[in-house]
């Protein structure tokens, strides 16, 4: 009797571990939550184990190059570098984007200003400008606030923004984004950057210039969705090509109209 | 009788391997953490496997990493600033392949790319190109860059761990906002901390005295978490206003919440240093005719200013190595520090923001061990000093 139960205890132990390997899901912090929610409503309607952890979209791509993940988050585009990597290995790789996420530039609500251009907020966050009167506002010094350099919206900062310069020494840098947002609330002269989800009622993002100040745009959920505000970026996924077979039904969940949907729901905003 | 024995051998026994286990684990810990930082001088200033290549006729043949962050900057703009000829610098590097090749040309595996970034490199001038070494071939020139030294770490006053191509380990504005932090805060705890202690070593009745010890005892028991959420929400706001300063997270923000934290070590040391003056020396001198005020400043302080000091020392190093509270409260801008009402990054901070996303074994992930072994300098030689004054006290 004993035997029999220990065996059949052993057989079930078997079939679940064949079928149960969960899918692995891992990269960007930014995409954490987003793919959290994803995941939650697609095991309630299949029997499929997946899990995500976050940790930043270089540590998913290389989780996912050491064939650790099946699926990587990634809110930047691959590396020269990165894509060299995976073609020594012989992975083939299948990168889609499955929302996409816009940055505002918050102020002070009490701060005048409404708009600047992209070389005026070069200037600000490198540190050339130091006052707001020189960007057309009162005589006041400007206080830059920023995300610690792990993040990856910092990088995206530098990158679109900045034209690949380094952020002001004075810069005062804070690891959450809610932090940014606070501050920025309790401090005259602020000026910080956080994703579009972020924004609250206790700042005021500004519009934004990148043809030299003649077309502003307001970082508004209508204006990324259709592209014209200038400072958006795609959310990526990426497998390799081998275990298309598993994760696929996953993936094609996220494009439907309820995966889209629920990317709405998290304050990104949506293909389509 | 020898069941006895054999238990006390048992008892001795696992004293000893605890004993053991406890100092092989502290040593162990040291020695990884000098051993993960100092990997950091055979390396050059330069991203991991990277070189840097420049045309056969620059003349050119070596960079600081602060004149690659400047050509990246823009603040060199041509050769001749940087002792070569007159031609105006271009930079090269992997994400500009897509852009200046096509995937044919590169091959289906990128088979072309060493050939087709050489020819590159012989065609322009002022290029000054950064790639994977393996994609350079040999008979490029290549430019020196400095191995990175201590003295380099010490002295320099950039803190860019992640530019690219060249990151910038100038740690003296995070060592020195370390120590204007700890001092600051000292300068707040230690006198409010021995008035504290006098007043409940030597005034304060049974009742009251206990009803205090709770109260600090309770100060000690807050997580450091907790401390620097207040700060953020109370603290800065207030220093802000009082001051009328641009921004409330500043160096004295973080001393005045790092004087909470090490005022109970503080109170606690000093109380005990100062209850152990002998009754007989305070006898003496109140029958000299000292009041009791005279006799607490002339005989009792002066008998316990050994513990006090090593009380002082100990809160100095408690602040020195506290983590969590500075961090949310400091501002944690890396600029060398002037005055206390701007913001400053301390080491701890430095390392609890940064070692998360740090690639292992990188450059980065080796400066901020340095950064760690900077530190276990410091509290270790603070807590010589203290032990050498508690030693003077009690002979």
């Amino acid at each position: 009797m004993k035997k029999q139960i220990l065996l059949y205890s052993f057989a079930l132990l078997a079939f679940f571990s064949a079928v149960a390997q969960p899918i692995k899901i891992k990269g960007s912090d930014t995409m954490l939550p987003l793919m959290q929610l994803e995941i939650e409503a697609y095991m309630k309607r299949n029997p499929v184990q997946l899990n995500v952890t976050g940790g930043g979209s270089g540590v998913g791509i290389t989780s996912l190059l050491e064939g650790s993940v099946d699926i990587a988050m990634s809110s930047r585009e691959l590396k020269m570098a990165e894509k060299l990597k995976f073609e020594e290995k012989g992975l083939k790789l299948s990168v889609l984007a499955i929302a996409n996420d816009a940055l505002s530039v918050i102020v002070n609500p009490q701060n005048p200003i409404k708009q600047l251009t992209r070389e005026q907020m070069e200037d600000i966050f490198t540190g050339k400008i130091t006052n707001w009167k020189d960007v057309g506002g009162d005589d006041m010094k400007i206080v830059v606030y920023t995300r610690e350099s792990s993040s990856g919206t910092y990088e995206f900062m530098k990158d679109h923004v900045m034209s690949k310069k380094e952020f002001t020494k004075t810069a005062i840098s804070s690891s959450a984004t809610a932090a940014i947002v606070y501050a920025t609330s309790q401090t005259k002269g602020a000026i910080g950057y956080v994703g579009i989800a972020y924004v609250e009622p206790i700042v005021k993002a500004i519009s934004v210039s990148y043809d030299g100040g003649q077309k502003y745009i307001a970082p508004t959920f209508n204006n990324a969705f259709n592209k014209t505000y200038p400072i958006t970026r795609p959310l990526f996924i990426l497998y390799p090509l081998e275990k298309e077979k598993t994760v696929k039904p996953f993936i094609d969940f996220l494009f439907t109209v309820y995966g889209q949907k629920l990317v709405t729901h998290k304050g990104y905003i949506p293909l389509k | 009788m020898t069941f006895k024995k054999i238990r006390e051998k048992f008892v001795e026994s696992i004293i000893y391997i605890s004993g053991t286990f406890t100092t092989l684990a502290v040593l162990f810990i040291i020695v990884f953490l000098f051993k993960e930082g100092s990997g950091i001088f055979q390396k050059t200033a330069l991203e991991e496997g990277y070189s840097l290549a420049v045309n056969k006729f620059n003349p050119v043949t070596k960079l600081s990493p602060e004149e690659i962050k400047g050509i990246i900057e823009g603040e060199y703009t041509n050769w001749n600033q940087l002792r070569g000829n007159n031609d105006s610098v271009y930079i090269f590097t992997l994400s500009d392949i897509e852009s200046n090749f096509t995937e044919e040309e590169l091959g289906a595996e990128f088979e072309h790319l060493n050939q087709k970034i050489s020819e590159y490199i012989e065609a322009n001038t002022g290029v000054l190109a950064f790639f994977p070494s393996k994609y350079l071939d040999s008979t490029l020139t290549k430019i020196n860059v400095d191995k990175i030294t201590l003295a380099s770490i010490i002295k320099g006053r950039d803190w860019y761990p992640t530019a690219n191509p060249a990151p910038q380990l100038g740690a003296l504005p995070i060592v020195l906002g370390s120590i204007m932090v700890s001092l600051g805060a000292i300068l707040i705890a230690l006198p409010l901390g021995v008035i504290v202690a006098i007043f409940l070593a030597e005034i304060a009745g049974e009742t009251l005295k206990n009803s205090i010890k709770t109260v600090i005892e309770l100060l000690a028991g807050i997580p450091s978490v907790v401390y620097g959420f207040f700060g953020l929400v109370v603290l800065v706001p207030f220093v802000q206003q009082i001051f009328d300063i641009p921004v409330g997270e500043t160096a004295l923000s973080g001393s005045i919440l790092l004087a909470l934290i090490s005022l109970p070590t503080i109170i606690s040391l000093s109380e005990d240093a100062i209850s152990s003056a002998p009754q007989e020396l305070k006898n003496a001198s109140l029958a000299l005719g000292a009041n009791r005020l005279q006799t607490i400043f002339g005989v009792t302080l002066p008998y316990a200013s050994s513990g006090i000091i090593s009380a002082s020392i100990l809160g100095i190093g408690r602040a020195f190595g506290e983590t969590m509270a500075v961090l949310m409260v400091t501002g944690n801008s890396a600029i060398m520090p002037k005055t206390f009402l701007e913001p400053v990054r301390t080491i701890t901070a430095t390392i609890a923001a940064e070692l998360g996303e740090a690639p292992t074994g990188g450059i980065h992930y080796e400066a901020l061990f340095i950064l760690g072994t900077f530190l276990f300098i410091f509290t270790f030689s603070v807590n010589l000093i203290a032990e050498f004054f508690a030693q003077k006290r009690h002979s």
